[in-house]
């Protein structure tokens, strides 16, 4: 048989005391970097980035809008990466980050739709088109809330993370599907903004705020995984003897 | 193989007995059919537009509907189990399980949907599009529909919740199935929709047997 060796810190990330620690120390920094990204993106984007010469102010928007919507699908990926993990090699870190993505993704997704349609209203004339963009965040939208349904509806742990790591696999699986079938299906939305491949179409002191917003969203969203991720641990891990150690150390401080 | 013939004798036994489980879809997807007209328009030429919408629709509810019983009384009465701990491949059960599901919904549903296209109005080029349509399409809703039966199975409320967890993956075949009858319709090549469709279906064939498995084996031990 084939043996496959994973690094240490793959291993080290398992343990959920060591998962603990290791985000105590994480979480400062991220959250400074949260922070001063989200500022520095936000009034460069709001105040000093030069006006649309077709939408106007309107499309200042975008600095909120585009991050949310690649945060909303990268978040999915996580979901069900973390999901495979944890059916793979059982890992039970693998599925706590896996359900700790699926409300915030959930709400990324929702933050997309609103700014979108507060986007579409001046642009396009109307809250709400069918086109195909909008209508696969919808769709991912709805898969977010059938994990988070799944997960909800098994009165055991083990049973509910298994069961909505498979159905976060399987909508994996489907999104690209989705993704075309509503493309060719209807198309109105104007192509993405960032592509890995080419240069983006708007001036750079467009894009560069947009760019920190996207790196200040993500940062975010790593800070509110781990804040997730350290309750749910301490919940199911509230028997052993180091969370009651910790807890007692903070009870006498 | 012999395994593979014998659970689907046995499905299909089952099925034949219980005669209301083929009638029961049928009825349904009538049903849902007849209410567009009275609750929008009965104007032909409105209802041959939505026509092929509709009839997909209601079919994709009619195979929602019947998916959930589809592990339920073998989980019951505790059969279920006695497949899982045996020795043979649970894949061929369940793939069994699902083509008698597509059987009794899909095969027979494609078969009356000329009835409803009819008093839909539905162009009559678009017949053998629908029928060809329905019969490529709905074996992917019962496969993708036996996952999220075999993920609730255990759950005492799996009603409501295998439709949350199940109507989103049939997006794709809903926007193929009625693509295909409007082209049918219009008197356009729908070989491309088709190819679409198949190409869905083997590819969820292939993997969503994997998928059912792995569902059932932690729907009976949690």
């Amino acid at each position: 048989m084939m043996k496959i060796s994973m690094p240490r810190w793959f291993y080290q990330l398992a343990s959920p005391r060591w998962f603990y620690n290791f985000t105590s120390k994480l979480l400062p920094w991220f959250g400074i970097a949260t922070l001063v990204f989200l500022c520095v993106g936000l009034v460069w984007g709001l105040v000093f980035a030069p006006a649309d010469y077709q939408q106007g102010n309107s499309f200042r928007i975008i600095y909120i809008h585009v991050p949310s919507s690649i945060l909303a699908q990268s978040c999915y990926m996580l979901m069900a990466v973390a999901g495979a993990i944890g059916l793979i090699w059982k890992m039970k870190m693998a599925h706590i980050i896996a359900q700790a993505c699926a409300p915030i993704g959930a709400s990324i997704a929702v933050m997309s739709l609103a700014t979108g349609a507060i986007w579409g209203k001046p642009t396009w004339g109307a809250w709400w088109v069918w086109d195909a963009r909008l209508t696969a965040m919808l769709v991912l939208l709805f898969l977010y809330i059938g994990v988070i349904a799944l997960h909800a509806a098994f009165e055991n742990k083990a049973g509910a993370d298994k069961a909505s790591a498979i159905l976060s696999l399987v909508g994996l699986v489907n999104i690209p599907i989705i993704k075309y079938s509503v493309e060719w299906w209807n198309t109105l939305h104007q192509s993405a903004t960032f592509t890995v491949t080419e240069k983006p179409a708007m001036p750079p002191e467009m894009w560069i705020p947009l760019l920190i917003m996207v790196l200040g969203f993500y940062c975010f969203f790593a800070v509110i995984l781990m804040g997730r991720a350290r309750v749910e641990l301490l919940e199911r891990e509230k028997r052993s003897d180091w969370v009651k150690q910790l807890i007692l150390v903070n009870w006498t401080q | 193989m012999s395994f593979f013939l014998a659970a689907l004798k046995r499905e299909l036994l089952l099925v034949f007995r219980h005669r209301s489980d083929i009638i029961n879809p049928l009825a349904f997807f009538l049903m849902v059919a007849v209410l567009f007209p009275l609750g929008v328009s009965p104007d032909p030429s409105f209802l041959s537009e939505v026509a092929s919408g509709v009839i997909w629709v209601a079919a994709l509810l009619a195979c929602l509907l019947s998916v959930d019983g589809i592990f339920r009384s073998d989980y019951q009465d505790g059969s279920l189990e006695q497949m899982l701990i045996s020795a043979e491949p649970l894949w061929m059960l369940v793939t069994a399980k699902v083509i008698t599901h597509w059987l009794v919904s899909g095969f027979f549903l494609a078969l009356i949907s000329p009835l409803v296209a009819m008093m839909f109005f539905l162009p009559e080029p678009a017949y053998p599009a629908l029928i060809i349509s329905l019969l490529l399409g709905t074996p992917t809703l019962s496969l993708m529909g036996a996952i999220g039966s075999a993920l609730t199975v255990g759950l005492r409320k799996g009603g409501v919740l295998i439709s949350l967890l199940v109507l989103p993956l049939y997006i794709p075949v809903l926007i193929f199935g009625a693509g295909t009858v409007q082209a049918g319709a219009m008197g356009l090549p729908i070989q491309g929709y088709l190819a679409l469709l198949a190409a869905i279906l083997v590819f969820s064939l292939m993997l969503a047997p994997i998928a059912i498995v792995a569902a059932l084996k932690i729907s009976i031990r949690s």
